[in-house]
């Protein structure tokens, strides 16, 4: 059944360079397919040479696939005609779908105790581990790029609006005052946008208040999963960002991370996106910024815990004819980006969190975060208060659908074609028919 | 008083076809046949579990109401694509058929747009219409109109039909062109000679022996609306917002690209191939019929 290659499967196998397991000059040669452009994609292959250039069995070969979604595909279609890279960096919501695939994936624990290289999951800080391990602790996926959501302030334009740009708003009423003024005395064009609608508004939003997003911890104790964002919070939250629209505070930027460039280029003066926007904000803003842990309600719980995080991990695949000799240069690859000093330059030069917790110990004794305050921000508000099944992360099959399915209700809500409450409703009703049509193909 | 040439045994006729053969197989009915295929299965991403499930997955998709409402709104989006285009090339055309200087300089311009492809138009229009940096946006807005066709689904859907109808006129221009030439000079002198000048000749004379190139055109255009504006439509909008500007090729790729249900994917694929057939079949019926009166 394998050997039915679908057109799909056919036509990527053409484009891409095919994952031959070639032994050139004695060294053994891996693909690694990675979905991150611009400034994040330049430092996955830094870390690929480091790598290669630390050791003299393997090379990396790093192939940057489009988004994370194309590089799903590709790796998808390139599984089924027995060209699969070796290893895959796979978006945090591709985990359910991953954790289905059954024999297209070999998982870390499995990769370690097959080729007998230790990779030690108690090192991982314990957000981290928990979104990519299975209930029983064993590792699924290898922690490589993880981030949470965060603010951003335009400091220069807060100081024009008459705000103290040492002090970000903390709660979501105080976003508010702080979008009114900034309209008011017109510091910025736009005085709020969003990217990541989904992730932010909803996912982070969940967690941090301890909500459920859907039914059965999120999806980690089983595939029968409901959502639950039409509940009353969520879609308060989504009124106030309906009502804020309309006062042109809130300013739509489209849908997952079109919104980024409009705080790049100074036009926002509050935005929201991933930790990881870093590298970016850093290198082409032309305005002071600063990052912020993103605000909360404490009407809704006023003692709100961890955000959840994001990013990538990177998946094991299999291939007919792969050899140990492959999969013990992909294990070795795992062992070395989780070495202290690897891990604490990575966190260090992209905005990304350290995924051990001596990475974080390293970054401290450096005296990274004092000359960079602010940078360990998102790390706290990944470890405030106490972890819960809501905050835990998430583990729904077709999440990327869901995703879209929230922002298309949204959008159609922000044009005034249906309430909050209507929204989150439609949403509700039309992800659950996606939840229940992967848990029949998951269950085969 | 067809000439037909009669070959003696069937190896050299069987070669002389094997090749488009071929194409039409490896082209056409191999992936018409696995979409036929998969359209009867539910399968996981990895095509690791398949069930059979018959006519399941075209039985869902019709009790899906935004699957309906995705095919109206397909088919008001080839009809705007295909009148617009048409009649702005019609125009065109008949403008530039007449003796004036430059001619040659303005049929090459109107032919300009056809060479670009349908993403790179798109970007074009893209920087032209974009709600922050656009130049467009930028008119419309100091006319007080409040331009965001990324969170306005009446202005995104005029974007695309407008942006696609713009990639199209080229080719119809090329067509009602030729059209306009091959009609017979004295037929017009004939037609001056009776009184009959401006729009009333155009209207009874020009335009009913222009009707054979009209009807293949229209054909040409509802495919090209229907299929080629992919290209366009995702790098404008994406289907967004909401799912205004979402046609049915549009939710091909969506759902199985990026959603990755590929069951559901090919059904809907299934559904097009039978629309593109029915349309085929109409102009074939009426070619036919002109050839045999």
């Amino acid at each position: 059944m394998m050997k039915r290659r679908t057109l799909l499967a056919a036509s990527s196998a053409a484009l891409a360079a095919p994952a031959l397991p070639a032994r050139a000059q004695g060294k053994t040669k891996i693909t690694f397919w990675y979905g991150l452009g611009g400034a994040l994609g330049e430092e996955v292959v830094r870390v690929c040479r480091n790598f290669n250039a630390a050791q003299n069995e393997a090379e990396i070969e790093p192939v940057f696939k489009g988004s994370y979604v194309e590089t799903l595909t590709s790796s998808i279609a390139a599984w089924r005609a027995g060209q699969a890279p070796h290893m895959v960096q796979m978006f945090e919501v591709g985990t359910g779908s991953m954790l289905a695939a059954g024999p297209a994936m070999k998982q870390t624990w499995q990769l370690s105790q097959e080729t007998g290289v230790k990779i030690d999951p108690s090192v991982y800080i314990p957000g981290v581990r928990g979104y990519y391990s299975l209930p029983d602790g064993r590792l699924a996926s290898m922690p490589f790029n993880s981030s949470t959501a965060m603010m951003w302030i335009n400091k220069d334009a807060f100081q024009r609006a008459g705000l103290d740009p040492a002090k970000p708003p903390t709660t979501w009423q105080g976003v508010v005052e702080a979008a009114r003024a900034i309209k008011a005395r017109n510091a910025a064009p736009i005085p709020m946008t969003t990217a990541w609608p989904t992730w932010v508004h909803f996912e982070q939003y969940g967690a941090m208040h301890n909500l459920p997003f859907a039914t059965k911890g999120n999806g980690f104790d089983g595939l029968d999963t409901e959502l639950r964002i039409n509940a009353p919070a969520y879609a308060k939250h989504l009124q106030r960002l309906l009502d804020m629209g309309k006062e042109g505070l809130f300013r739509w930027g489209g849908r997952d991370n079109a919104a980024e460039p409009l705080f790049v280029s100074g036009e926002a003066a509050i935005q929201f996106t991933s930790s990881a926007g870093r590298a970016a904000i850093a290198r082409d803003a032309k305005f002071n910024w600063a990052m912020a842990m993103l605000p909360t309600d404490p009407e809704v719980n006023p003692n709100p815990i961890n955000s959840v995080i994001g990013g990538a991990s990177i998946w094991t695949m299999t291939a007919p004819n792969r050899t140990m000799a492959e999969y013990r240069a992909v294990a070795n690859f795992f062992a070395y980006i989780s070495q202290p000093a690897v891990d604490a330059e990575w966190h260090q030069r992209t905005g990304y969190v350290p995924v051990t917790t001596a990475a974080y110990e390293l970054s401290k004794t450096q005296g990274f975060y004092e000359k960079t305050p602010g940078t360990d921000l998102p790390i706290l508000q990944l470890s405030r208060g106490q972890l819960s099944e809501n905050s835990r992360g998430f583990r729904l099959g077709r999440m990327v659908e869901l995703r879209n399915i929230i922002q298309e209700e949204m959008e159609r809500a922000l044009q005034g074609q249906q309430t909050a409450q209507a929204a989150l409703d439609s949403a509700v009703q039309r992800g659950n028919r996606v939840l229940r049509e992967f848990e029949r193909t998951a269950r085969g | 008083m067809e000439r037909r040439t009669i070959f003696s045994g069937w190896a050299l006729p069987a070669a002389l076809v094997l090749p488009q053969l071929l194409l039409t197989f490896f082209f056409f009915l191999w992936p018409a046949g696995q979409a036929l295929f998969y359209s009867l299965q539910r399968q996981d991403a990895f095509g690791i579990r398949t069930e059979f499930v018959g006519l399941e997955n075209f039985s869902e998709l019709f009790a899906d109401p935004l699957y309906v409402e995705t095919i109206w709104r397909t088919i008001i989006f080839c009809a705007l694509v295909a009148f617009i285009s048409m009649a702005l090339a019609l125009l065109l055309a008949v403008f530039a058929d007449r003796e004036i200087r430059g001619r040659g300089v303005y049929r090459t311009l109107l032919i300009w747009p056809y060479a670009i492809a349908p993403a790179v138009a798109a970007v074009l229009w893209l920087l032209l219409v974009h709600p922050q940096i656009g130049l467009i946006s930028g008119m419309l807005n100091a006319m007080g109109i409040a331009w965001d066709y990324k969170l306005n689904s009446a202005q995104a859907f005029t974007v695309v039909v407008l942006v696609s109808a713009w990639k199209q006129v080229s080719y119809n221009f090329i067509f009602f062109l030729a059209g306009l030439q091959s009609i017979p000079k004295s037929v017009m002198e004939a037609a001056r000679m009776d009184g009959a000048k401006g729009w009333r000749q155009f209207r009874t004379i020009v335009f009913p022996l222009l009707a054979p190139t009209t009807f293949f055109l229209i054909v040409v255009n509802m495919v090209y609306a229907a299929f080629d504006t992919f290209g366009t439509i995702e790098a404008l909008t994406r289907g967004g917002p909401g799912k205004a500007t979402e046609t049915l090729v549009v939710k091909v790729y969506r759902d199985g690209i990026v959603n990755l249900d590929l069951g559901s994917s090919s059904a809907q694929s299934v559904v097009l191939m039978l629309g593109v057939i029915a349309l085929t079949a109409v102009q074939f019926r009426y070619l036919g019929r002109r050839r045999d009166s």
